[in-house]
């Protein structure tokens, strides 16, 4: 027990808190990795690209977790609800971070590549992208962070996760199961934030070669 | 060989930046496009390629047209080397060199064979092929950038501004590098540059494009110092023309015995400067007998100036001559001294051609 709370039922909700808050982080990746694209290939496009999606953020989360039953059909209690809500939170993030990544790729590297013979969407995946992992993985440790924090508030409409010991221990007036809440958010949103860093630096070995000549 | 038929680049805003330009650059050797900014060189080079698609005409690769072959693919069978060397930051050297072998298809090992040897060739070690672009010098890149545009033996590598990123040594450096591996190779290079000096130093052929993509003049730097088709084309290539033609007449001379003395020996009697010689008969430097007496100390040599060898240009024979404290020029033959030339004698060989 700590604060009032078994440990396998701390345990259960972290696990939870990680799928509704980490899974998201993935989906929202990989849709804004193509959003980001388009909003570099296509100069028009990335204003209200990347204000459009940026928008989302502005959305309240209670709002957005009882509307989506309305937009997708699904049931109130459903972790769809969550896993969307917290998806679009990310793609709110990461587009413009993926733009401004791939905005980064020095002008003549870019240029070289193409001189080369690389087709477009091979210097994308091959040169542009694995440049862009540093802003990436940057704008993905906010997004992380950010989703830890906001899935809590899922616990509201009766999702459980970690936000579940906030309204128990105010529902018992207990502060134990409060503290215990934040203290397993904190460290969460840490490890992750730990893990996408660790993350970048294996995939990013050239930054770290040092400058000796 | 390369052949541009009428070839216009005109852009949407209605600015022309080549106009109805035909050349050939001959298969083999050097072919520099120079001219001042706006004058659409680096447009009319990026357009055998088809990093740039021209509006109106032609170009021939071999008699092929460009605009029948896929870009990717087009681009692949021609060599590149970009300004500031564009190297992928996040590959090592050997795999920015990898990068054309790899794309057309070369497995593994063939690749990187391949590879290594452009390394060597470039004058770079195995030792930093396995470092990434930022461990090494801005002309190390740049070289490295020269290998990679030659790792898959392309007929063709073109050179955008390849050198004004670097400083003037090295530059001068890279510029023998590129002349002796285009030698070597017997490749077609195409080099874009806006200074007339690279052009003239480098250029087999040199075409002198004016503001508005116009062809001026094409011609061995030579003929262009010689004769000037136009008064741009004079104003362009300088007003010390005459002193830099002398880069390309060659000196018609009968060096001129000169007496040596090797290190240790005693400094023969007599008046001025005496050249000191070493065990092979190479030069080491001029002693002067006002301060010098008994055998010769490699503490008392002065500096010797530069050497002409034979099959040199006039004006390497002046400038022996004129760097040198004796005045006159050390003309070498395989690293040995045959004899010394004044700057009189080059002025009479020119005054006779």
């Amino acid at each position: 027990m700590i604060g009032g709370v078994a440990w396998s039922t701390v345990g259960e909700l972290v696990l939870r808190h990680l799928y509704l808050a980490g899974l998201p982080l993935l989906l929202g990746l990989l849709i804004s990795l193509p959003l980001g694209w388009l909003a570099t290939r296509y100069r028009w496009l990335a204003p209200p690209m990347i204000a459009g999606t940026g928008l989302l953020y502005t959305i309240p989360s209670l709002a957005l977790f009882i509307l989506l039953p309305l937009l997708l059909g699904t049931r109130v209690l459903d972790d769809a609800n969550v896993l969307v809500a917290m998806t679009l939170y990310t793609i709110a993030l990461l587009t413009r971070t993926v733009a401004d990544g791939l905005g980064s790729v020095p002008g003549a590297t870019r240029q070289a590549a193409t001189a080369m013979g690389y087709g477009e969407l091979r210097r994308t995946l091959v040169v542009d992208l694995p440049l862009a992992v540093p802003v990436i993985t940057a704008g993905l440790r906010v997004a992380a962070v950010s989703n830890v924090s906001i899935v809590s508030v899922a616990a509201l409409i009766g999702v459980s996760q970690l936000g579940q010991l906030f309204t128990e221990g105010f529902n018992r007036n207990d502060m134990g199961p409060i503290l215990v809440g934040i203290g397993a958010c904190v460290a969460l949103a840490l490890v992750l934030d730990a893990g996408i860093a660790a993350l970048s630096r294996v995939l990013t070995p050239w930054l770290r070669a040092g400058a000796a000549r | 060989m390369i052949r541009f038929e009428g070839v216009t680049k005109r852009y949407a805003d209605g600015v022309t930046a080549v106009d109805d330009l035909s050349l050939e650059v001959p298969q083999g050797g050097i072919t520099v496009f120079v001219g001042p900014s706006g004058c659409g060189k680096t447009t009319s080079l990026r357009m055998i390629n088809r990093m740039v698609e021209p509006t109106e005409g032609r170009i021939l690769i071999n008699d092929q047209d460009v605009a029948a072959r896929k870009p990717a693919q087009l681009r692949r069978s021609i060599g590149y080397v970009i300004q500031h060397a564009g190297l992928f930051p996040h590959r090592t050297v050997l795999k920015n060199v990898m990068t054309v072998p790899r794309l057309i298809g070369w497995d593994q090992a063939r690749a990187r064979s391949a590879a290594m040897e452009a390394i060597e060739k470039v004058g770079l070690t195995a030792d930093q092929a396995e470092r990434y672009p930022a461990q090494l010098s801005g002309g190390q890149q740049q070289r490295v950038g020269v290998a990679r545009a030659l790792a898959s033996d392309p007929e063709v590598v073109l050179m955008d501004e390849p050198f004004s990123a670097v400083d003037p040594l090295v530059r001068m450096d890279l510029q023998a590098e590129v002349r002796r591996l285009q030698r070597e190779l017997g490749i077609t290079v195409v080099l874009v540059t806006h200074d007339i000096d690279e052009a003239i130093g480098l250029g087999d052929h040199v075409a002198v494009l004016r503001q508005g993509g116009r062809l001026a003049q094409l011609a061995t730097p030579g003929e262009l110092l010689r004769e000037p088709a136009d008064d741009f084309v004079a104003s362009f290539v300088g007003k010390d023309r005459g002193y830099r033609k002398l880069g390309f007449t060659g000196a018609d001379l009968d060096p001129a015995p000169e007496q040596t003395v090797r290190l240790g020996e005693d400094v023969p009697t007599g008046r001025g400067w005496v050249l000191a010689v070493g065990e092979g008969g190479e030069p080491l430097g001029w002693v002067d007998r006002h301060t010098s007496g008994g055998p010769v100390g490699e503490d008392e040599l002065h500096r010797m100036g530069s050497l002409a060898e034979v099959g040199d240009s006039a004006r390497v024979f002046l400038d022996a001559a004129l760097s040198a404290p004796s005045r006159r020029g050390v003309v070498v033959q395989d690293g040995r001294v045959i004899g010394t030339v004044s700057a009189q004698q080059v002025v009479d060989s020119l005054e006779r051609t």
